[in-house]
Formats: structure tokens, C-alpha cells, sequence
């Protein structure tokens, strides 16, 4: 099994840790992992600015990038939902249709393709759990709490395979925290409020880390930490699995 | 009472959000209603497929809805109603005014109707000399304040009950300083009983038509629909086309869910059903379309027009919360006022489905499974298409374009973007930059991913 | 043209294909047996600030009745009941007349377990603004016309033609203060159900 390793741009260019666990992490679970150099980003600034019309660029870079693996793999719940729901190619949307329908999110890799049962990770620390919109609402990684519906999370059963790992509960489950694109300077105000909300729902709950799929909500939430001067720390759940104690 | 203004939703937004405190008060009284809904939902086993059941009901009222249009009107008029068609707001309201004139009616009250909020109705009817008491209590307070409901089915929730005491004292003569809820509805009661049994016109709004049988139901937890008409000569109700619904059974299935939806509640107090006037009465359907047979045609957005007004998308929505109604500056805000907005003024409510982190919750709890959050990405698309978006952002989205189609620009532009960061903070962290108002920039780690992994893997592929 | 032609013909250009209505397996939940129905009605009329007595027998109603203190104006629609009651009949006119009764008792057709409402029509009504104008509502249901949900209700009702109709669920209400409920908005400030049993 071979898979391509899609790492969004700003984790690639601000948070290269959380790519460099994913990446160990799949090697550890004995999958080949190779990283096309020549990726850049998925399009969805453009597409969810209003200019999906421009993103032709970065889709016919993708399929070149990805099209030969088995599977290709991302640390982010927005960017995956975004390929598998807009990338095209007019010259070619039998290939764009089957590469979308090849990209995977870690956690629903790990849960659904590679069905991992253990992991061999230790995190001995309080930490709240995050649950990016696009990933559980789009993806469904993990239920809704709208719906009348069985509970259940493929982050979740991960993170509960690690040694001494405390998960707080919260009190608003799946509340997003703002981020959203573009929307974080264009309404800046609120944007700031959720994301203030989110921060003091993980503190009152004694978290010492947040978590989660999408290291763009995790940004947003430590640009609140640091601006409070909070030691409540973000790290991308490949870290965690991975293994990784501190940072 | 003028709603819009030139102002968009994220300068509204952020005037709201001035009032930290208030925004939290806000924002948690209608998460509270979000909880009252999930505790209630979650009694009804079958709450899915119900609403699986609403949505495909409204789906076969659109393919058909000029067949049914036709039905219900035959129906209505064989029970003796009289049966208006409007083409917009002002035909409506014009309607409504030859209605009043032709009885000799000066004064009239109305129950609770959106349809003629975005008709404008009370103004209209206003500068033509003629008196509208809005009797459902949460209209009257903001008819008392001047103001525009914000929110479709709680229209003062923005109101503080001091704001109502103040407003209470002004107009109805209460005690100064007396804020008690109790209190409050009583004097309302009283003051609205007069009303009620002096005015020989009221006007409600219809929550379902029936095709079947030419019927309608409108949903009260007052009361005041039914007081205003069966004490009144001429009854008068006002709906949108969408309002239909096939046949009579189907209540069942649209009014377990409603309520429950809205407020929490397992049903309103009263859901009556109007068949025929009273003996020796008038009862008048004034059928409005406003843009909804041009939504209609939209095949991305039709779906908006199964909206049963609940509310629920509202209680849900985290930018609502923290904004406020009057943020929309519009009759129906929220997120199902910002994918119906854009078809009445594409330029005036092209803010609206900005106005969003598509985080996808208003799909979840809607009734009727309306695609809201897919459809506020399309109005997005639809928007930039038809030029209603700023120079700034179209230049800025090319060099974006530019920079992120090509592997060796994007190096670049990451590169330099975090030695700025690194050596020259100052460039960005400053008031020019809406990001670092209220939070840090990230840490400029010291090379990225495609650094590392190129030192430390060396064998990546190059295509391109 | 007018405009009832053009918004039919934009209408009928606008429509998408024709979509068929659902198969619905409602009534789903037919009373098993299992479920004490009349329980379960009043368990949700008071959950939503209405008050139930389950009494045995008409008779049991009466008493219940007569001993209520009914303030200065009682009426009723219900024949049985015409000897303790001033009995209103449709032809009562005009309707504000009725604006200073205290007590008003009237037979419902159907009552709703799910959601503590009672159905009652026109003819059970006399005049349409009785139960909203009355200070108090007290509505008759025989425990055979308790139905589980809103389907059965309506698979009751059937095709029935009347002037006008309601579902009444408890006593007239608001929370537009703060969400602050207030029973008593501008119907009737409380609402009893007498669910008789034989």
C-alpha cells in the first residue's frame, strides 16, 4: 500500500510537527509514505471566499501530485472534505473523481483503512478534544450532537488507546470554534468571541492540551491562549498518537 | 421601523459584540433553547425519519406546488373564502388596504407573521392612516420600541426585561422600575383584551395551507391569532406559496416537529385549523409571492422554500448568537434568512452568506433538512459571479491563485511570509492586520515541512 | 394578466420534476397496550403546565365541577352539564359577549398523549372564541379517545368538514420576557383535562 502524504499548506508552513508525526505515524503502522514535493494547497480559501472559479490551478496540481497512490492521506478534516467534495478536472473528471474519492483524513485512515486496534503511544496529561466542523459534520468522524443518532468517534477510540490520557468532558460538545477560512479576519469580532468560548469551555474543564484533526482550529485557539497568556498548549492529534510526550 | 441599512453583518457584528457580557446573555439563552430542542428530539425515537418524511412531503409540494396552489384555492373558495393573489409585498399590502377601506376599518390587530414583516406591512399601513397593534407579546414590545423582530419566532430576545419594564412604563403606564415578567404579561394581557374586543379586522399569518381541503392552521402559544379573529368581522391571513402543504394527515407529521424544533416544546398551545368563516363573517387568504416563484427556479437553492419557519437554525447557529438578528438587516435572519435573502437584492444581502463558518449545525436541526450550509457555499460562488464582491478581495484571491498554483511560488511566499514573522514581527502584528487584534500570530517555525523533509527524506518526487 | 395567472405560470415553469409524497408507515406507534395512554396524556399536560383529574365516571365530573369555586361566570357546551352551568349555544351573539366568563367546560373529541393537547371542533365549541376568551378552560375527554401520537389523531379526524377546529395544549402561555414563562398570555390563564374513564 502505498500513500501520499497531503499536507495542508499552513501546517506544512507553520506547524511542520503535526505533519512530521503523521508521517511517522503511518510508517510505524507499516505503511510506505511518500510526500510529493511539488503540492502546495487544495484550493478552499478560494473556493470558500466565492472563487471556487479559480481553483483550477490547484486542483490539475493535485491530481498530477497524488494520482498515482492508493490512498492519500491528510492531518486535516477541511482540506480532505474540500477535495472530496469539489476537486474536478473538466479535462479529466473520471481521474479527479477517483483521486477525491482516494483522499483520507488520519483518523478515519487509521480507524476505517488501516483499522488499527492499539497504539503504543503514552500522553499522561488532561486534554479536551476538539471536534472540527468539517471533519465530524462533513466526514463524520464522529456523530453529531443534533442528531438523534447512536454516539460514536473514530478520533475518540484513537485517543482512548493511549497510555494515561485524560479526555475532559465539555460542555458544549461540538460547538465550532470560529475559525472558519477567511471568515476569522472578515468577522473578525465574532470569530475571536467563538473561538474565546471554545478556549474557556476546554479551561473550565481543567485541560492542559487541546486537540483535534484540523490544526487551522487549533491556530485560531492558541492565537487566544497566547494572547491570555495561558500554558493551556494546542497539539494536533498525530502528535499524540504518535507518541509524542511533550513538545 | 426601517430594518435595512448600508451597514453588513460584520460591522453590525462587531458593534454587537462591543457588550461582551450581553453577547454571553445572548448566546446562552438560545443555546439554552438548542438543549430544550436536542432533550426533546431525543424522546422521539423516529425524530429522523419524521424528518426525513417533512423534507420529501416538501419536496413533492414543490414539484407540484402550481397543482396544489390551484387545488387549494378551489377548496377555499367552495368553503367561502375569499382568495387574493399578490405578486410582491406592496400588491399585498395593497390588497390588505382595499380589504380595511372596503369595511370601513381604521384600526386592525395582527398575530404574528413574517411574511408581512418583509411586506412592510405595519409601515404601509401606518402612512396610509390606519392603526396596527401587533398583538403576539414579543412583536408588540419591539412595536413599542420601534424596532424589527430578530428573530422569527422570539422576536425581542435581544431584549433585556428592564429594556421591556422601561418600555412598559412609556407606553402602558406601569410602575417605574418593574422588570417582573409575571407583571409584565398581565398589563400586556389587559392592554391587549381591549384590543382584541374593539377592532373589527385582524390579520394572521398561516403556518400550513392545506391543498386537500382549502384549510389552514396557525400556531399560537398565546392565543392572540384566535382572540384577533373570532372577535373581529373580517378575518385576513397572509401566506407565501410555500406555505402548502398536501393533505391533511400531514399535519401530523409537520406538527410534531415544529414546536419541538423551535422552542423545545412537545406542541404549541393552539394549532387551529380555519375552514370557514363564521356565519355572518369575512375570511380572506391574501396568497404572496415575493421571489419565491424565482427561488423556485433555482435549482441550488429551491430548497430553502420548504422552510417552516421554526426557528431552530437560529438557536443553533454560533454566528447568530454572538451577532444578533438585527446584524442580518433583514425581515428572516439567521442562517435560512441568508440563503433567502440573496434571491429578493443579490447586491443589498450579498454580506450574508459570508456571514458563516459553514460549520454545518442549521442542516442538522432543520425540520425539513434543508442543505443550508451547501447552499450558503453556492450563494457564495453565485455572489463573486455576479460581481457583488469587493476589488480588494478579487485582486487579492488572484495573487492567492497565482502563488498557490505554483509549487515553487508557494516555497517562496511561505518562506518569506515566516522570516517576516521571524525578523521582522512588526510588519504584521500591528493594527492593520484584523488577525492580531485579539490574538497572536502563529510561532514561525524555523523551516516547513517541505524543508524538513527534503534534508531529512531527500527522496520525494518531483512532478510537475 | 393578473397576477394570480403570472405567479401560476412562473410557477409551473419554475417547479423541478415531479417528486412523489413518501410511503408512510404512520401511524407508527399504535397503542400496544403497553403504554397506560391516559398516564402518559397527563403526564404531558402537566409537563407543560395544564392539570389533569382522572375520574371514573360523568357523574365523578359533575361533582368535581360543582365543587370548583368558578368565579362569577360559568358556562358549558355540554348538554350533560347544562343544569350546573349557563349553557351556550351557537347562536349567542355577538362573541365579546362572552368576555367576562370565569370557568368555561367544554368536550373535547380527541386528546393526545405525546404532547397533553385535545382536539375540539366548532360544534363542540358553539362559539369559535369560547376556550380563548374564558379565564379558565376545562375540557371533558372518555379515556376510549386518548390517542398516542398526532397521527392517530388525525387518522381520527379523518376527512371531517368544519368551520374551524384546534389542538388545545395546556393554558394560554409566553416566554417572550427572557424566556420567563408566563402561563395566562392572553387566552385562558389555567386549562384543566377531566379524562373520564368508563
Amino acid at each position: 500500500m502505498k500513500v501520499g502524504l497531503f499536507i495542508p499548506c499552513y501546517v506544512d508552513q507553520f506547524y511542520p510537527g503535526a505533519a512530521i508525526a503523521t508521517m511517522q505515524l503511518l510508517e510505524k503502522l507499516g505503511v510506505e509514505v511518500v510526500y510529493p514535493k511539488n503540492q502546495t494547497c487544495c484550493g478552499q480559501p478560494m473556493a470558500n471566499s466565492g472563487f471556487e472559479h479559480l481553483t483550477g490551478g490547484c486542483n490539475s496540481l493535485f491530481i498530477t501530485n497524488f494520482s498515482e497512490f492508493d490512498y492519500i492521506v491528510a492531518p486535516s478534516g477541511s482540506c480532505v472534505l474540500h477535495i472530496r467534495e469539489h476537486l474536478h478536472d473538466d479535462a479529466n473528471p473520471q481521474l479527479a473523481s477517483e483521486v477525491a474519492s482516494k483522499v483520507y483524513e488520519l483518523t478515519s485512515f487509521l480507524v476505517d483503512v488501516l483499522k488499527v486496534k492499539d497504539l503504543s503511544a503514552r500522553f499522561p496529561h488532561r486534554v479536551g478534544m476538539h471536534q472540527s466542523c468539517h471533519g465530524q459534520r462533513g466526514l463524520h468522524l464522529s456523530q453529531m450532537s443534533e442528531l438523534v443518532a447512536p454516539e460514536f468517534s473514530k478520533p475518540g477510540y484513537l485517543l482512548n488507546m493511549v497510555k494515561d490520557i485524560e479526555l475532559i468532558p465539555l460542555s458544549r460538545v461540538d460547538e465550532c470554534c470560529g475559525f472558519g477560512g477567511t471568515f476569522c479576519v472578515a468577522e473578525e469580532a465574532v470569530s475571536v468571541k467563538m473561538g474565546k468560548d471554545r478556549v474557556a469551555d476546554h479551561l473550565q474543564h481543567g485541560a492542559e492540551y487541546i486537540t483535534g484533526v484540523d490544526m487551522s482550529c487549533l491556530m485560531h485557539m492558541e492565537g487566544i491562549l497566547h494572547r491570555q497568556q495561558s500554558k493551556v498548549k494546542v497539539i494536533h492529534i498525530a502528535e499524540i498518537l504518535n507518541g509524542q510526550a511533550e513538545l | 421601523m426601517m430594518m435595512k441599512t448600508e451597514a453588513e453583518h460584520a460591522e453590525l457584528a462587531q458593534d454587537f459584540n462591543k457588550d461582551e457580557e450581553r453577547v454571553n446573555w445572548h448566546d446562552e439563552t438560545l443555546w439554552w433553547l438548542r438543549q430544550k430542542r436536542d432533550r426533546i428530539a431525543h424522546q422521539i425515537p423516529e425524530w429522523e425519519q419524521l424528518r426525513e418524511t417533512a423534507s420529501t412531503i416538501k419536496g413533492n409540494v414543490l414539484s407540484n406546488l402550481s397543482a396544489y396552489l390551484t387545488q387549494f384555492e378551489e377548496k377555499a373558495i367552495a368553503n367561502g373564502v375569499t382568495v387574493h393573489w399578490a405578486a410582491d409585498g406592496a400588491e399585498h399590502n395593497n390588497i390588505v388596504l382595499e380589504i380595511l377601506k372596503s369595511h370601513g376599518v381604521t384600526r386592525m390587530v395582527k398575530s404574528k407573521s413574517m411574511l408581512t414583516e418583509e411586506c412592510h406591512l405595519n409601515e404601509f399601513l401606518e402612512q396610509q392612516g390606519l392603526e396596527v397593534i401587533d398583538s403576539d407579546l414579543g412583536e408588540r414590545i419591539v412595536q413599542l420600541a420601534k424596532e424589527a423582530p430578530s428573530h422569527i419566532v422570539l422576536p425581542c430576545i435581544h431584549k433585556k426585561k428592564e429594556e421591556i419594564g422601561e418600555l412598559f412604563h412609556q407606553y402602558l403606564g406601569t410602575p417605574e422600575g418593574n422588570a417582573d415578567p409575571q407583571f409584565l404579561t398581565e398589563t400586556a394581557r389587559q392592554h391587549l383584551r381591549e384590543v382584541f374586543l374593539t377592532r373589527k379586522a385582524a390579520l394572521t399569518g398561516v403556518n400550513f395551507a392545506i391543498a386537500e381541503t382549502g384549510e389552514f392552521v396557525v400556531c399560537t402559544n398565546e392565543g392572540n391569532a384566535d382572540m384577533g379573529a373570532h372577535l373581529a368581522d373580517v378575518h385576513i391571513a397572509s401566506m407565501g406559496i410555500e406555505k402548502i402543504i398536501p393533505e391533511r394527515k400531514h399535519l401530523g407529521v409537520f406538527l410534531r416537529l415544529l414546536t419541538r424544533s423551535a422552542t423545545g416544546q412537545p406542541i404549541t398551545t393552539y394549532s387551529s385549523h380555519f375552514m370557514k368563516p363564521n356565519p355572518g363573517k369575512e375570511m380572506h387568504i391574501v396568497i404572496v409571492d415575493n421571489g419565491r416563484s424565482v427561488q423556485l427556479g433555482r435549482a441550488d437553492f429551491r430548497n430553502s422554500l420548504k422552510c417552516i419557519r421554526c426557528g431552530a437554525c437560529m438557536n443553533t447557529c454560533p454566528v447568530y448568537r454572538r451577532s444578533g438578528g438585527h446584524s442580518y438587516h433583514t425581515a428572516i435572519a439567521g442562517p435560512i434568512g441568508s440563503i433567502l435573502a440573496p434571491n429578493l437584492d443579490m447586491k443589498e444581502y450579498a454580506d450574508l452568506p459570508f456571514a458563516s463558518t459553514l460549520c454545518g449545525s442549521c442542516s442538522n436541526v432543520c425540520p425539513v433538512k434543508i442543505d443550508i450550509h451547501t447552499q450558503l457555499y453556492k450563494w457564495r460562488q453565485m455572489i463573486v459571479q455576479n460581481g457583488y464582491t469587493t476589488t480588494t478581495k478579487k485582486t487579492g484571491m488572484k495573487i492567492m491563485n497565482t502563488v498557490l498554483s505554483s509549487p515553487g511560488a508557494y516555497r517562496l511566499g511561505g518562506k518569506a511570509g515566516r522570516a517576516v514573522l521571524k525578523y521582522a514581527p512588526f510588519m504584521v502584528n500591528n493594527k492593520l492586520n484584523p488577525w492580531y487584534k485579539q490574538r497572536d500570530m502563529p510561532n514561525p517555525p524555523k523551516e516547513s515541512f517541505g524543508e524538513w523533509y527534503s534534508k531529512n527524506k531527500g527522496e520525494g518526487k518531483d512532478k510537475a | 394578466m393578473s397576477s394570480r395567472e403570472n405567479i401560476l405560470n412562473v410557477v409551473k415553469a419554475s417547479q423541478p420534476d415531479y417528486a412523489p409524497l413518501p410511503h408512510m408507515d404512520y401511524p407508527a406507534n399504535k397503542n400496544t397496550g403497553e403504554v397506560n395512554l391516559q398516564e402518559k396524556f397527563a403526564a404531558s399536560l402537566t409537563a407543560i403546565g395544564g392539570k389533569a383529574e382522572i375520574v371514573s365516571t360523568m357523574q365523578d365530573a359533575r361533582d368535581y365541577i360543582q365543587k370548583l369555586d368558578k368565579g362569577k361566570r360559568s358556562v358549558t357546551t355540554v348538554p350533560m352539564l347544562n343544569d350546573l352551568l349557563e349553557p351556550i349555544s351557537s347562536g349567542l351573539t355577538p362573541a365579546q359577549s362572552l368576555q367576562d366568563v370565569d370557568y368555561a367546560v367544554i368536550e373535547a373529541g380527541i386528546a393526545v398523549a405525546e404532547n397533553g393537547a385535545v382536539w375540539v371542533t366548532e360544534e363542540g365549541l358553539g362559539i369559535r372564541v369560547l376556550p380563548f376568551i374564558c379565564q379558565h378552560l376545562i375540557a371533558i375527554i372518555r379515556v376510549e379517545n386518548i390517542v398516542p401520537d398526532m397521527h392517530q389523531a388525525y387518522e381520527m379526524i379523518g376527512g371531517r368538514q368544519y368551520g374551524f377546529a384546534t389542538f388545545i395544549a395546556g393554558p394560554s402561555k409566553t416566554a417572550d420576557i427572557e424566556q420567563s414563562l408566563v402561563l395566562g398570555a392572553h387566552g385562558p390563564r389555567s386549562m384543566t383535562v377531566l379524562i373520564i374513564m368508563a
